[in-house]
């Protein structure tokens, strides 16, 4: 891996160093078929997705199921081995280290899963579970190390006594306290948080939510904050970017992105959220369709045979720059552009910052 | 005043377990008129599906006893039918759709014969009329080429595609009442707008009545036309679903709404209620909120019948009449009931059944994004 595999934009224009930027990763997983499993195709869950997080900020990573999102997530930690690109973690390359060098890294970048009930070792005690990273690393053991669980349990807001249970001892809220105890035991300064409420209860969203953003301005830990639910992200995160089919189509702190979205995709997410009020402010937009498959993305823009935007913008175009499709038994016009080729990220009307990947909003 | 399609009265709901009998479902009841949406709004292990699903009696015998009250449809008592009589109310007069589309398709047949199972089972026809009948209910959920998707098997459908199926295969027999337990939980939210939106325009069209259970309050937000919220397998409040959204009543229901993180709301820091669902076989005495409420703690401050308690690893005191007595759903104000001592109005209210016969006017605004943007100027 070169340095001349430059993302093609720079994802925020801050003067502070990023604490992770990840540049250009691609994460292709073979399709294999037949009796001798020749390689016929690739999914493309992650197809060059560039970001910074910034240190003791959270960037929200959004999308619908199968965009990639957490595939980015375990890419970056190296859980599934990258196809290209680079993870840079505090200006190193961190796809280039190996052994003793890794493991030291591996300390300041921790994961904190959705299913608190599968990602806790059922015949492990909770004391085991959060005290083994802090073990294995060689930080600390015997009573020292036990001390430290107890400090972490109470920390997340757990009675130490605990510690000697097992996690089908504890409810859901409090088993998602224990995952969050495990990825703090190393003190990290990176967190990718994979959907860490969306399998919880309303009424223990909130403490969890809570807990991670005290957390947060205690100890300046990064999230790199996976979700699938906007309104969550959006409370949550100081810059989100919104991903389709393996890439991210749209780049903005959470305040602009909710005021003056721009990807039409992005519109349609936002207008999705069912509000809260039985008098509905904002108009719906439903789209058509589901997403396509990333074995087989479209061409050009991946959104396009989706996208209401580029209907409208080819009534408006000569007929030269449009082309006639067959989307779902309905024929309609489109922009050729926008099925010929994909729009880069680029900077859009707004504040600094707002990156977009649409031809047609400006 | 118009019947209820479905009155439950006073159920009471018991599962036989080791550690002895545990009740997810205490004295609930709830009306649903014809053409209504009754929104059953709860966290989970507080009863909702439970109740849903001894509306249809699917629940086995034993663990679960039917300990007393009366399921009322269309002036039959279910809970006195027979199962051949069950079976015969089953899919044709109430329809259920379940969370989960792929576990609730069965993966060995193709969609056009589970159709066709529901078919030929309540409609008295068979072969190609039946059928056509699939065809047709594929088509009224907006299923594209329907004639092709009837002989494809589940699993080469998309999430999105598979509850359009149990959608039909729900309404393909006309039902007066379909319960939709959790819809779109497991579904993304563009696809989730989908599918309500579908609902909704089925039953303009059918005019059938829709229990809908979830924990979002989004959705209740959009779609119901009543809502009863159940915490601890109790109903603790029920009322339209405007007067619900602008005055709630009780602390759980207040609370939730606080602690749900809205778009465009820049707080900082969300409200939370504190500790955990408490588990069906240990409640704890009295109002099974207390231990949770922020509002008998506050008052317990200042009130000297106040006692000390210990939830969840903390000490507080609580009101005395919080530990010592469940309230009953009282119609605090006009068609508003809740369970809580704590109101004002409580201690001259009745516990009466919830009976409210309202349909609200508001039509959710959708567009295809076209329109929304015709009005944008385009450059070249």
């Amino acid at each position: 891996m070169s340095a001349s595999t430059a993302p093609v934009v720079s994802p925020f224009t801050n003067a502070t160093q990023p604490i992770v930027e990840v540049r250009n990763l691609r994460t292709h997983f073979p399709i294999k078929k037949g009796l001798l499993s020749r390689t016929v195709g690739y999914v493309k869950a992650v197809d060059g997705v560039s970001f910074a997080v910034e240190p003791g900020k959270s960037l929200g990573l959004v999308g619908e199921s199968g965009c990639g999102k957490t595939t980015v997530g375990r890419t970056l930690l190296r859980l599934i081995p990258a196809t290209s690109g680079e993870v840079l973690y505090k200006g190193e390359n961190f796809f280039q280290y190996h052994g003793e060098e890794l493991r030291r890294l591996r300390r300041q970048m921790q994961i904190i899963f959705q299913d608190p009930v599968s990602s806790l070792n059922p015949r492990m005690t909770v004391g085991n579970i959060v005290g083994e990273p802090i073990v294995v690393h060689g930080i600390a053991r015997g009573k020292e190390k036990d001390e430290m669980v107890a400090s972490l349990l109470k920390r997340v807001g757990l009675d130490p006594v605990y510690a000697i249970r097992y996690p089908h001892e504890f409810s859901g809220g409090q088993r998602q306290r224990i995952g969050i105890a495990r990825a703090l035991a190393l003190s990290p300064d990176f967190i990718v948080c994979d959907e860490p409420v969306s399998a919880l209860d309303v009424s223990i969203q909130s403490q969890v939510l809570n807990l991670l953003q005290d957390l947060q301005q205690e100890r300046k830990i990064a999230y790199l904050f996976i979700a699938h639910n906007l309104a969550v992200v959006e409370h949550f995160s100081h810059d989100i970017a919104v991903m389709y089919l393996g890439r991210i189509v749209e780049k903005a702190s959470a305040k602009e992105l909710y005021a003056n979205p721009k990807h039409p995709y992005t519109k349609a997410l936002l207008s999705a959220v069912p509000e809260t009020n039985p008098r509905p402010t904002r108009q719906r937009i439903v789209l058509r369709g589901e997403v396509p498959s990333p074995a087989n993305p479209p061409t050009g823009c991946a959104f396009h045979p989706r996208c209401g935007l580029t209907r409208i913008a080819a009534q408006h175009a000569n007929a030269n720059e449009t082309i006639e499709l067959t989307i779902r038994g309905e024929s309609t016009r489109v922009l050729a552009k926008c099925v010929n080729e994909c729009p880069p990220l680029e900077q859009k009307q707004g504040e600094p910052g707002h990156v977009a990947a649409c031809w047609v909003e400006r | 005043m118009r019947q209820p399609l479905l009155e439950i009265q006073n159920l009471n709901v018991g599962f036989e377990t080791n550690r002895g009998l545990v009740q997810p479902v205490r004295d609930v009841s709830i009306n649903v008129y014809p053409g209504q949406t009754m929104a059953i709004v709860g966290e989970s292990g507080c009863g909702k599906s439970v109740t849903a699903m001894s509306i249809l009696q699917l629940l086995p015998t034993p663990p679960a006893q039917y300990l007393g009250g009366k399921i009322v449809f269309d002036g039959r008592d279910l809970l006195k039918l027979n199962e051949r009589q069950m079976r015969g109310v089953r899919g044709k007069d109430i329809a259920m759709i379940f969370q989960e589309p792929m576990t609730s398709l069965n993966p060995v047949y193709t969609i056009g014969d589970q159709i066709m199972e529901a078919v030929t089972l309540h409609q008295n026809v068979r072969g190609k009329q039946a059928w056509e009948i699939a065809e047709q209910s594929l088509r009224e959920v907006g299923i594209a080429d329907p004639k092709r998707r009837l002989e494809s098997y589940p699993h080469e459908l998309s999430g999105g595609m598979r509850q359009r199926v149990m959608i039909a295969m729900a309404l393909s027999c006309k039902p007066k009442l379909l319960i939709a337990d959790e819809p779109t939980t497991a579904l993304d939210v563009t696809i989730q707008a989908q599918i309500l939106e579908l609902l909704r325009k089925l039953q303009a069209e059918t005019g059938m009545a829709i229990i809908l259970i979830t924990h979002d309050l989004g959705v209740v937000a959009e779609n119901a036309d009543v809502v009863s919220v159940m915490y601890a397998s109790r109903i603790v409040e029920c009322a339209t679903v405007e007067e619900l959204f602008d005055h709630p009543r009780h602390p759980y229901t207040e609370a939730l709404f606080k602690s749900v993180p809205q778009l465009g709301n820049d707080s900082h820091r969300l409200a939370t209620i504190s500790g955990s669902v408490p588990n069906p076989a240990k409640f704890p005495p009295g109002c099974k909120f207390h231990t949770r409420c922020p509002r008998t703690r506050e008052l317990a401050q200042k009130s000297g019948d106040a006692v000390e308690i210990v939830s969840d690893g903390e000490r507080f005191k609580v009101l005395h009449a919080c530990v010592a007595d469940e309230p009953a759903t009282n119609e605090v104000t006009r068609n508003h009931w809740a369970a809580c001592h704590q109101l004002p109005e409580y201690a001259g209210s009745q516990p009466t059944i919830p009976r409210l016969d309202y349909k609200r006017q508001v039509v959710t605004t959708t567009t295809d994004l076209q329109s929304t943007l015709r009005s944008q100027e385009f450059g070249k």
